[in-house]
């Protein structure tokens, strides 16, 4: 076989097989009967679809989208600024930065939550410096709630929110900013016209590489949050490893997958505006 | 603006990183620590790196991961820098489905990544085990080789390629002696990546994972669910040590084929 043969089967086959079919075959699950002894069977039903409102997973549902929400608008809020200083330093020094984000993924991101765990603990760092402190008497409950795993969510993914906002304040050229100055904007004015409309490419990656992840991480839940504070990821988990009803777990990915397809749509919307408009917000500075 | 308060600018990037790493510099130090809940310190020790070497269990799955994670890592690089090859240079049919599909690994949550890999794997009656993570992390390692060596491979000229066609060398020819050469920091900095996306996974191997092969997070879960595991704070210490390794002497060599 060709060497460029031999590569484009590969390419194909790989995908094929362990893409395509696989994220099928998560669909056609998800529209089929539960079974305990063949894990799903026919016939078809939405069945799945329609227990995702009973009440107790609803709830499940809505209270992951709210400590997903948090953990991204918090990401975002660090992220922004920290992004903006890196990408205007000296190429060296910022290398260094960059390469320091990525150090800690270096350690399993379960043992970087075990050590947040002992971080929140009664007796962890953090409680002994508010005690130290005497900013209170005695230790704050902090661990098993959804004050951790918002703080562990975002501990575990400010990165993901950094690196696409570092790559759209790159694009951001220098010359538009002097000219916006030129015009006499203030700081405010410019931010709003044209900083923030020009990097919003990198604001709307960076939430989604923070959002949708941070709704899976089902360790982060079992090890921090206790049994309030479950994630999406704790219910697919448990429905495909312990319950065994795959359809209703496939419901929940699909569903999942629904919400990606449309922050990528709204990605693919704020981009095209940029490009159209030739990067300048026109609704009048 | 923010250049005219450095102050401010390097408070505001050191608090972010203090808050990164303190976590894990506590459990570092924890690992030398005599205390077993590590609150205080008791003085200087490698208890803890003895009993993890007791601990056999622990120790197949520490390895078993550092496996995979080659393992994972190599094929990945291979396999990833053919397709940003045939993405590249190859017209075929289905070629853009296939970088939707990249795409569409690169930027699904890995639960959902997860449980595909689940069905597919019991689908195609593959074994949990070996073979079913090491298949799963080159596939979620994939994109992000292709990625890198692509943006590399639309860097250079293309009259480079067309010359060495027209003297009459084959495809993997020019592959070899040209491509190969100019793109070898991609394909280093793809593999690097993967390794530290394979050692860093959790979700996507808890649900691919068997009986037969463990590897660290599954074990891991179960001591930290419960309590303390001064082991865990060796381990954290040790995957530490063997990335920054790796990173330097890939850097280091990377530095030296410059030179020469």
């Amino acid at each position: 076989m060709g060497f460029r043969r031999f590569a484009i089967i590969l390419t194909l086959l790989w995908l094929g097989v362990f893409v395509l079919a696989p994220h099928v075959l998560v669909v056609l699950t998800s529209v089929m009967t539960a079974d305990p002894q063949h894990l799903v069977v026919w016939p078809l039903t939405l069945e799945p679809y329609a227990r995702l409102w009973e009440p107790l997973y609803a709830e499940v549902f809505w209270r992951s989208l709210w400590l997903s929400a948090l953990t991204t608008l918090i990401c975002l809020l660090l992220g922004y600024p920290f992004a903006w200083i890196v990408a205007k330093l000296a190429p060296l020094r910022r290398g260094v930065v960059l390469f320091l984000l990525i150090v800690p993924f270096w350690t399993n991101s379960l043992i970087r939550t075990y050590a947040l765990k002992l971080i929140l603990g009664n007796k962890g760092l953090v409680n002994m410096l508010l005690v130290g402190m005497g900013i209170v008497d005695e230790p704050v409950e902090l661990l098993y709630t959804g004050f951790a795993v918002v703080f562990g969510l975002t501990y575990m993914l400010l990165p993901f929110m950094v690196l696409p906002l570092v790559a759209s304040f790159d694009k951001l050229e220098a010359s538009l900013l002097e000219a916006a100055s030129d015009l006499g904007a203030g700081f405010w004015q410019s931010f709003r016209h044209v900083i923030l409309p020009l990097t919003m490419p990198g604001v709307i990656a960076g939430c989604l590489i923070v959002f949708l992840p941070a709704m899976g991480m089902f360790y982060v839940a079992d090890l921090l949050g206790g049994a309030k504070n479950l994630l999406l990821g704790n219910v697919i988990r448990n429905q495909f490893l312990i319950v065994r009803d795959w359809p209703f777990g496939a419901a929940f990915s699909v569903t999942l997958i629904g919400l990606m397809a449309l922050l990528l749509w709204l990605y693919f919307i704020a981009n095209r505006r940029i490009n159209r408009q030739g990067g300048l917000d026109d609704d009048g500075i | 603006m923010t250049g005219s308060r450095p102050f401010f600018k390097w408070t505001f990037l050191g608090s972010i990183f203090l808050w990164l790493y303190l976590p894990i510099v506590i459990l570092v130090i924890n690992s030398f620590n005599e205390s077993r809940y590590g609150y205080d310190w008791k003085g200087f020790s490698l208890k803890w790196y003895e009993k993890l070497m007791g601990n056999e269990a622990l120790m197949q799955a520490f390895l078993n991961s550092l496996l995979i994670a080659t393992l994972a890592a190599t094929f990945a690089t291979v396999a990833g820098t053919l397709m940003s090859l045939a993405l590249y240079r190859y017209q075929f049919p289905m070629k853009n489905a296939a970088s939707g599909l990249l795409f569409v690994v690169m930027m699904s949550p890995d639960i959902v990544l997860a449980i595909t890999f689940l069905v597919i794997f019991i689908a195609l009656g593959i074994q949990l085990g070996f073979w079913s993570l090491l298949i799963a992390h080159i596939t979620f390692c994939l994109p992000f080789v292709v990625i890198t060596v692509y943006a590399q491979l639309k860097g250079f000229d293309k009259y480079l390629l067309e010359a060495a066609q027209d003297l009459g060398a084959g495809e993997w020819r020019i592959f070899r002696s040209i491509i190969l050469p100019l793109i070898l920091p991609a394909v280093v900095a793809g593999w690097l990546l993967s390794f530290t996306l394979s050692l860093d996974d959790v979700i996507i191997s808890s649900f691919v994972t068997g009986p037969g092969f463990e590897i660290l997070p599954i074990r891991v879960f179960s001591m930290v669910k419960v309590g303390v595991s001064p082991e865990v704070n060796v381990l954290a210490t040790l995957l530490l040590a063997i990335s920054l390794l790796l990173v330097t002497a890939s850097t280091l060599l990377l530095k030296r084929r410059k030179v020469s």
